[in-house]
Formats: C-alpha cells, sequence, structure tokens
C-alpha cells in the first residue's frame, strides 16, 4: 500500500480531523494531537505499520513537533512519518503510543528528559538520561549551551538514597 | 502436644542490587537495577545516562563534517557504521549524488565493520558466560587486523573519520587491496576455527539454549532490530528492505534463526559475519574506477527540510533524523540510537531467570554504553 | 629403595642420629616435627609462587599470546613482583564490614589446605603424620574451607558476597557427596583409611581401574576448590569476585595464596589417591609424586582457560541426579567385583569393565531419555541436534 492511499484511509477514518499532509523529502502527515493514539492504533492494526522505527521531537520557534516514524517489516518502503505539532510550549503534553508499540517506552522517555514534553499515559515516564533534578531539558533551545561547574551540577542532585 | 509448632512457610526477602555503574558486564558505565529472589530475578531496570555527553546538542552547533567525529563515538565498536549512516542522512537530505566507487568502499568498510562488532559480541558473550577471556581474545587478535587495514586506509583504527556527505574522504593507498585480500583470507579460516571451537560446547549450549526468548512479535511491537530481530525469525534487514548504496547488487542472503533465545543469537551474529565476508569480497572484486567524492559536497549547506535516513548498522537499524534550517549546521540532529531501543525489551527477557543468565542476556543483545547513552 | 629415591629419608635419620646426642627422646621428636612443619609449609607455598607463573602462562598460551615474560627469564619472577604489588596496597575494610571477622577469615582460608598436606604421602616414607584415617581426616578438613569463605563473605556486608555465600554452601553441600562417594569405593578397594595403604594397594592406578570414580573425584574437588567451570563463587562476570570482593591488600592475597594452595591440594590428592602416588619406575618417589600432581594442575589450570561457568541450578543438577547416583552405583558394583574376583589383576580387569558399561549404560538411558524429551536444552546437550 503506498502511502499516499495509507494518508487517504486515515482521511476517510478520521474526516474532521484536520489531518494534512507536509511536503519534504518524507511522506509526512501531520496529526492533531488528540488523535495520535487512535491514528497509531489504526496504522499499526488495519495499515500495517507495525515497526516505529523513530520517536522524537523539534523545538521550533511556534511550537514542539514530536516526530514518528514508521515501517512496516512485510512491505518494504520509504518510512511515513507522523507529525504532532503542540503550540502549547510552556506546558507540552501528548498522548503516549506506548500502548501501540511498546518500542515507544524509552523514546518517550528520552523526549520528556531532553524536550520537557509530558506523554500521558506512559507507564514510567522518568528521566532517562539525566538525573532527577536536573535543571532545564537541554535539546530546547532555550537552554543555555555553556560549561555548568561541578558544585552547580552536584547541587542538583537527588539525595544519596534516590538515586 | 505442641512440640511440633504449626508448619510456616518460609518468609523470603527479595534482594535488590546495582548491577553497575561500573561492573564487569556492562562494559562501560551502565546500571542494572535487579531484584533478586535468591538467584532469580524478579525484576530489573535499567539505568542509563551515565555516559551521556550531548551529542545530539553538540551537533546543532557544528558544521555537518564536523559532526563526523562525533558520530564516530556514538558506537565506539563500529564507528564506520555510524558515519555510513550520518552521511546516509545528510545526503538524502541535501541531494548529492556519491560516485560509484565510494560506494563500494562504503560498503566494504561497513561490512568489515559490521564482522568485527559481531566478533566482540561473540568473543564478550562467552566472558559473560565465564570464560576466562579465551574466546574473547580470539576475536580480538582477528579484529585487529581489521584495525590494520582501516588504519591504512583512513590514518586510524577506531575513530576513522574517514567517510563525507558525497563519498569518503581519500581514495584506498597503493598496496590497500593486497592487505585487505590477505585479511579477508584469514578471517574466513577464523569463522571456521571459532565456530567449531564454541558452538557445541556443553556448557555453553545449557547456558544459552531456552536462555531470553525473545518472540518475534514482542520484538517487533518492542522496535528491535537487527541480529536480534532477525534471530527471533524476522527476516527483515534493512539492506534488503529498503536497498541504500549498492546492497542491491550483491548476492547474499539474510540468515535467520527461529527461536529467538541467546543461543539462537550467537548463532546468529556468526552467520552474519559469513555473509558480510562474502559481500565484502564481491565488493572488491567489482570496486570501480573513479572520483570518490561528490564535488557539490564541498560546501555543503542543505536545504530546509528534514529527512530520515537509517542503514542496517551491525546492532540493528541506526537511523538519523536530520532538520536543516538551511544552514551549515543542522537544526536539529536526531541518533535513532539501536542499543538503546533493544533495550525496551530486556525486562520480559529476563524475568524469571537466574542472575548469571541477565548478564549473559545482556551481553547477547550486544549493546554498547556509550549508544545508549549517546 | 634406591640411593635417590630414599635420600630424605636418610637425611632425616642422620639429623635424628645427631639430635639424639645431645637432646632427650622427646627433644628430638619435638624438633623433628617442627621441621616437618617447616616443609609442609614450603611445599604448600613453594607451588603457589610457581602456580601464579603457570597459571598465566598456561592461560596466555591457551590464548595466543605470550603472558608474562618481562620479569626474569620466561617471566619467572612475576610472583614476586605480584606479592610486593600486594603487599604496599591499602588495605581496606569496608564500613558495612563485620570489623572482626572480616580481619580473621583471610586467615582461616589456608589453614584447611596447608593440614591436608600433612597426611599425603610425598614419596616413600615421606609423609608428615601416617594417620590411620589419612583419607577421612583430608575429606574433613577440605570441606572446612568453607567456613573461612562464609565468614569472609558474611562479613563483608556486601550484597554479591552474599549471594556468592549461598552459592558456596549449595555447592559444598552438593559436591561433598560425590567425592565421599568416590573415596569411599576407593578406601573399599584399597581396604584402609591410610594414606600410604592406599597408594602402596595401586599396582595398577585406581584411575585405570575405577574411571568414574577417578573423574567424579577430579570434578567435585574442581567444584570445591570453587575452580572453573564450577567457579560461581567467584563469577566475575555477574557477582564480580564474590567472596572476596571487599578485600584489599595482603588480606585478599591470602584467599588468593588459599586458591594457588587448594589447586596444589587436588593435584596432590587425586595423585594419592587415583594416579598411584609416589608409585613409579626409575625416577624417585617424589619426583613421580611431583610430575603427576603437577599434570593434575595442569589439566585445572587448562579447564579454567577453556571452558564456561556453569549455572547453579545446572551445578546442583549435575550433583545430585548424575554424579550421586552413578557413584552410588559404581560403588556397588565395584564392591561386588573385587568381593567376587578378589584385588588382583583379574578384579582390577573385571572392575573396569564393570565402569565401562556402566558408563555405556547410563549414557544410552539419557540418549533414549532425551529422544523422547521435547526440551531443546536436553536434545541439543545429548543428541547434539541444535
Amino acid at each position: 500500500m503506498s502511502h499516499q492511499a495509507t494518508l487517504d484511509t486515515l482521511l476517510t477514518r478520521f474526516p474532521e480531523a484536520g489531518i494534512e499532509r507536509q511536503e519534504g523529502l518524507d511522506f509526512t502527515i501531520v496529526l492533531p494531537s488528540s488523535l495520535i493514539v487512535d491514528a497509531c492504533r489504526t496504522l499499526r492494526d488495519d495499515l500495517g505499520f507495525d515497526f516505529l522505527s523513530n520517536l522524537t521531537a523539534v523545538d521550533r520557534p511556534d511550537a514542539f513537533e514530536v516526530v514518528y516514524h514508521l515501517y512496516s517489516l512485510s512491505n518494504p518502503a520509504p518510512p511515513l512519518a507522523l507529525k504532532v505539532r503542540l503550540a502549547d510550549k510552556a506546558d507540552p503534553r501528548l498522548a503516549s503510543v506506548t500502548s501501540v508499540w511498546e518500542g515507544a517506552n524509552l523514546q518517550e522517555r528520552e523526549v520528556y528528559d531532553l524536550f520537557g514534553i509530558v506523554f500521558e499515559g506512559h507507564p514510567k515516564l522518568e528521566r532517562i538520561l539525566l538525573w532527577e533534578g536536573f535543571p532545564g531539558h537541554p535539546l530546547r533551545k532555550d537552554f543555555i549551551n555553556r560549561i555548568y561547574s561541578f558544585e552547580e551540577m552536584r547541587a542538583t542532585l537527588p539525595p544519596e538514597t534516590e538515586r | 502436644m505442641a512440640f511440633i509448632s504449626e508448619p510456616r512457610s518460609l518468609d523470603t526477602e527479595t534482594v535488590t542490587i546495582n548491577l553497575g555503574p561500573h561492573h564487569p558486564s556492562t562494559h562501560g558505565i551502565f546500571r542494572l537495577l535487579a531484584t533478586l529472589d535468591g538467584e532469580t530475578v524478579v525484576d530489573v531496570q535499567p539505568k542509563m545516562g551515565y555516559l551521556h555527553r550531548g551529542i545530539e546538542k553538540i551537533m546543532e552547533q557544528r558544521t555537518y563534517i564536523q559532526s563526523i567525529p562525533l558520530v564516530d563515538r556514538l558506537d565506539y565498536v563500529c564507528p564506520l557504521t555510524n558515519e555510513h549512516a550520518f552521511c546516509h542522512a545528510v545526503e538524502k537530505l541535501a541531494g548529492l549524488q556519491v560516485p560509484e566507487r565510494a560506494e563500494y568502499i562504503r560498503v566494504i568498510m561497513a561490512e568489515l565493520t559490521r564482522i568485527m562488532s559481531h566478533m566482540l559480541a561473540v568473543g564478550f558473550l562467552w566472558n559473560e558466560l565465564g570464560a576466562t577471556f579465551t574466546p574473547m581474545i580470539y576475536a580480538y587478535r582477528q579484529r585487529e587486523f581489521i584495525f590494520d587495514i582501516f588504519e591504512m586506509a583512513t590514518g586510524a583504527r577506531m575513530f576513522t573519520n574517514y567517510m563525507r556527505p558525497g563519498g569518503v574522504a581519500v581514495d584506498l593507498p597503493e598496496g590497500w587491496m593486497d592487505l585487505a585480500v590477505k585479511v579477508t583470507d584469514n578471517l574466513e579460516r577464523f569463522f571456521d576455527e571459532f565456530e567449531t571451537l564454541t558452538a557445541e560446547n556443553e556448557i555453553f549450549l545449557a547456558r544459552t539454549i531456552d536462555i531470553g526468548v525473545l518472540p518475534a512479535d514482542l520484538a517487533i511491537n518492542c522496535s528491535l532490530s537487527g541480529p536480534v530481530l532477525r534471530a527471533s525469525g524476522v527476516p527483515y534487514d534493512v539492506r534488503v528492505a529498503e536497498p541504500y548504496s549498492v546492497y542491491d547488487r550483491f548476492q547474499w542472503e539474510v540468515p535467520t534463526r527461529p527461536h529467538g533465545d541467546t543461543y539462537d543469537r550467537y548463532l546468529q551474529y556468526l552467520a552474519e559475519m559469513r555473509q558480510s565476508l562474502s559481500i565484502v569480497r564481491q565488493a572488491m572484486a567489482a570496486l570501480p574506477d573513479g572520483p570518490v567524492m561528490d564535488e557539490k559536497a564541498r560546501r555543503l549547506r542543505p536545504p530546509k527540510g528534514e529527512a530520515y535516513a537509517r542503514i542496517e548498522s551491525p546492532k540493528g537499524d541506526l537511523g538519523f533524523f536530520i532538520v536543516s534550517e538551511g544552514g551549515a549546521e543542522p537544526y536539529r540532529c536526531r541518533v535513532r540510537s539501536t542499543a538503546q531501543i533493544n533495550l525496551t525489551a530486556l525486562r520480559q527477557m529476563v524475568i524469571g531467570h537466574t542472575l548469571q543468565d541477565l548478564v549473559v542476556i545482556f551481553g547477547s543483545l550486544n549493546c554498547t554504553v556509550a549508544d545508549i547513552d549517546r | 629403595m634406591g640411593f635417590l629415591d630414599a635420600l630424605p629419608l636418610t637425611v632425616m635419620d642422620w639429623l635424628r642420629g645427631l639430635l639424639g646426642q645431645g637432646l632427650p627422646a622427646w627433644g628430638v621428636e619435638l624438633v623433628v616435627g617442627l621441621i616437618k612443619v617447616v616443609l609442609i609449609l614450603v611445599v604448600a607455598i613453594l607451588p603457589v609462587i610457581v602456580l601464579t607463573w603457570l597459571e598465566r602462562k598456561v592461560l596466555a598460551r591457551g590464548q595466543d599470546r605470550f603472558g608474562p615474560n618481562l620479569a626474569g627469564p620466561y617471566g619467572l619472577v612475576v610472583a614476586f613482583a605480584d606479592a610486593i604489588k600486594i603487599l604496599t596496597k591499602e588495605d581496606i575494610i569496608p564500613q558495612a564490614a563485620d570489623r572482626q571477622v572480616f580481619r580473621f577469615a583471610p586467615a582461616l582460608v589456608l589453614i584447611p589446605t596447608l593440614l591436608v598436606f600433612t597426611v599425603v604421602p610425598m614419596g616413600r616414607g615421606m609423609i608428615a603424620a601416617d594417620l590411620n584415617v589419612g583419607i577421612l581426616f583430608a575429606v574433613a578438613i577440605g570441606s572446612l574451607a568453607v567456613i573461612a569463605i562464609i565468614a569472609a563473605t558474611w562479613s563483608s556486608g556486601n550484597k554479591y558476597s552474599l549471594l556468592s555465600m549461598f552459592r558456596s554452601v549449595a555447592q559444598l553441600v552438593s559436591y561433598e557427596l560425590p567425592m565421599a562417594f568416590s573415596v569411599l569405593t576407593v578406601v573399599l578397594v584399597s581396604g584402609g583409611l591410610s594414606t600410604v595403604r592406599i597408594v602402596e594397594a595401586q599396582v595398577i592406578p585406581f584411575a585405570l581401574v575405577m574411571p568414574i570414580a577417578a573423574v567424579t573425584y577430579f570434578l567435585a574437588s574442581l567444584a570445591e576448590a570453587n575452580r572453573s567451570p564450577f567457579d560461581l563463587l567467584l563469577g566475575e562476570s555477574e557477582i564480580v569476585a564474590g567472596h572476596n570482593l571487599e578485600y584489599s591488600g595482603m588480606r585478599f592475597a591470602m584467599f588468593y595464596i588459599g586458591e594457588y594452595a587448594h589447586i596444589f591440594v587436588i593435584g596432590a590428592l587425586t595423585t594419592t589417591l587415583f594416579l598411584g602416588g609416589y608409585q613409579g619406575p626409575i625416577l624417585p618417589g617424589y619426583m613421580w609424586f611431583l610430575i603427576k600432581t603437577m599434570a593434575v594442575v595442569y589439566v585445572v589450570l587448562w579447564i579454567r582457560c577453556t571452558w564456561p561457568r556453569m549455572r547453579i541450578d545446572q551445578l546442583l543438577d549435575f550433583s545430585w541426579k548424575l554424579l550421586v547416583p552413578l557413584n552410588l552405583a559404581n560403588l556397588m558394583l565395584v564392591a561386588l567385583v573385587f568381593k567376587l574376583a578378589g584385588t588382583g589383576l583379574l578384579g582390577s580387569l573385571l572392575s573396569l569393565v564393570v565402569n565401562v558399561g556402566l558408563l555405556v549404560a547410563v549414557g544410552t538411558f539419557l540418549v533414549r531419555r532425551a529422544r523422547s524429551s521435547t526440551s531443546r536444552r536436553t536434545r541439543a546437550l545429548v543428541l547434539g541436534e541444535v
């Protein structure tokens, strides 16, 4: 099934949702954030996209974009990119897709850690690469990339019993 | 008579132990928080981040070519495939045409890297099983020969910094082919020797068969990839499913194993090394003449856009998602780290096995901590 | 008895005579006893120096490398370099440790190993104390080593060490039994518990008369000395050297010495029980003893560089489900054979036949059971289907 047909199926399945295609190198479908779990379940169960290769986010000036790259193991094709735009940069929230693909587990934790996007419904949303208490989210563009002193960082560490 | 009291159930407590951050079996700074009931693992949580260097953030401030040495350090066991994946993504983004000769050189290098990485996987698995270094040192010995030919072509053993968006940095030096032929001939013998030496050892069979079984549906759902996925019986290889470079020109097959346990993963690594060697030989025989670099790539400013491209690295899908705003640096560069995502199913695989199996299963996933943490 | 063979005894007799001129009889015995003690210490500790070097060399040769080759000729001085390094290390006692026990445990490690040497005949008439319950003494004392290990693991206050303790106790309990059975077989045939008597009874080495008992004894003593493939207690890759994890400096060195001395004990006892001890043609007795012991020691090292570690449940299964019943059957059959055919050549030959027959029977049984088994592991192990 071509990606265009996938898009058409999604459009008929969710008519009023505002699903659209974004021009680019990869076939990209922009979804509204409320639809992500339903759309992903449809993609997995009915359209054969059983492999979530990549899940990440991009910090744009006006919004966070969460990007999913999907493949179908039975149907070799270029990746299908899903994109969700989170306009509320102060409190970005999105439903977790771990119930659809378990493979999203660690990747969502990483996005939470490095971008501060909260994935609702994630079984265990904790920081993964940095420690609880680390100031800020490094991959956001407003994170100041400078040298942090050891003392300064040590002050943010959780108490020894909770590490 | 009250001499014999009521039989009570034996109260047992679980013990929580930290395997790591410094532990011989994690090959780096990585922590497995394991809860044990006696010797049986009842829960395990991977704790990562001790080796986080913020490579994705640093890449946002480096030009594409300056990023290549960083990419080398992602998974230091197979630097050349990391470079290959990165260059592949940049080329997709910038629309570069890689010259034929460079593609062949890349394939040779990438497949030799795969052999090298798998060698360490099988060698270290034996270490985890408690063999006193012997198989590991056999693998190391052979890996050094591959390092020799890398060094001759790229100037460095490990952090090669060799591939560029649009080709490779320099052409192969004179006499390289002779050495490469010698090394690859040696490899064949090594595979036979290593397989007869290890694959039918009784203790090895007892320790690995039916240990850490990974069902195919779980593997797919957890986005596992590479040899780990194929050892569960899923014949999925990016080199075939989404052919990049010149992989569609070679005759080879995707080996799979049906059971998905540690032993199958072990045999999978051995089988893939042989296939890789076959590809290397074919590529060396068909190596065309010509330039090794796309001239357009000299001043690299990819147009505005985003691209996701992946290759089959020794550990599995290695993808790069690059967002360009038209500048000399990427706006965002995401590394789809195979090693990290391959850990997703670790918990399901180890529960109910013993502590000794835990390290073996972890070893059979062949994770490099530098790649997990980036 | 040749001149060379009797040389140590001659020297001892001469010394006795010399001392007898100035000392009363009990004084002579006291001095001679002390000399024996010193000799045993030397015999137990000297191999440690050799073994540190030998183990590295054997491992290195197995692994295609040179091993120590810079410290002195062929790297022979490496043991001394090691000793200096270890002596200069800081002695660390962790906060969670039970300090008294922690300090005392390393001292305990060597004692059982050294005591075993008192009943090992190292040449014709060269035995410190020819106890009439010699081999019983050796087996009993040998299993004491675990006390030191329990003390060390418990007092370390470390969870890895705790796991190591569980393993070592389970291992010891399981492997004492097959070891005792195999020794019992030897005792039955030789008709005495004295080690000298056991050696003298071996006109044909018992390894050829009852190979099952010999191999069992060797494996069980590997398990008791915590050597590969039964080195679960150490488990570098999972419990990070278990019982001596928290030890450093000289205290660690005691474990180190204990381990190597124990390897030598394995060699010495296997030689005594199954390889004919000091008996052999041409060369003097003590040379034969040394050659045979070192051959066994070499096998121990060779196994270390070849095999991976077993898992704890497989280890226990191997003992309880295979070695114990096999040795029990072997004991009964061998006893029967020697009762019927006498302890001469005929009996020995028949015993060998019975041993081989038993192995074939067990093998057939295992193969038949594996054929009907659905377990992939069993089929792979027994039938070689992978």
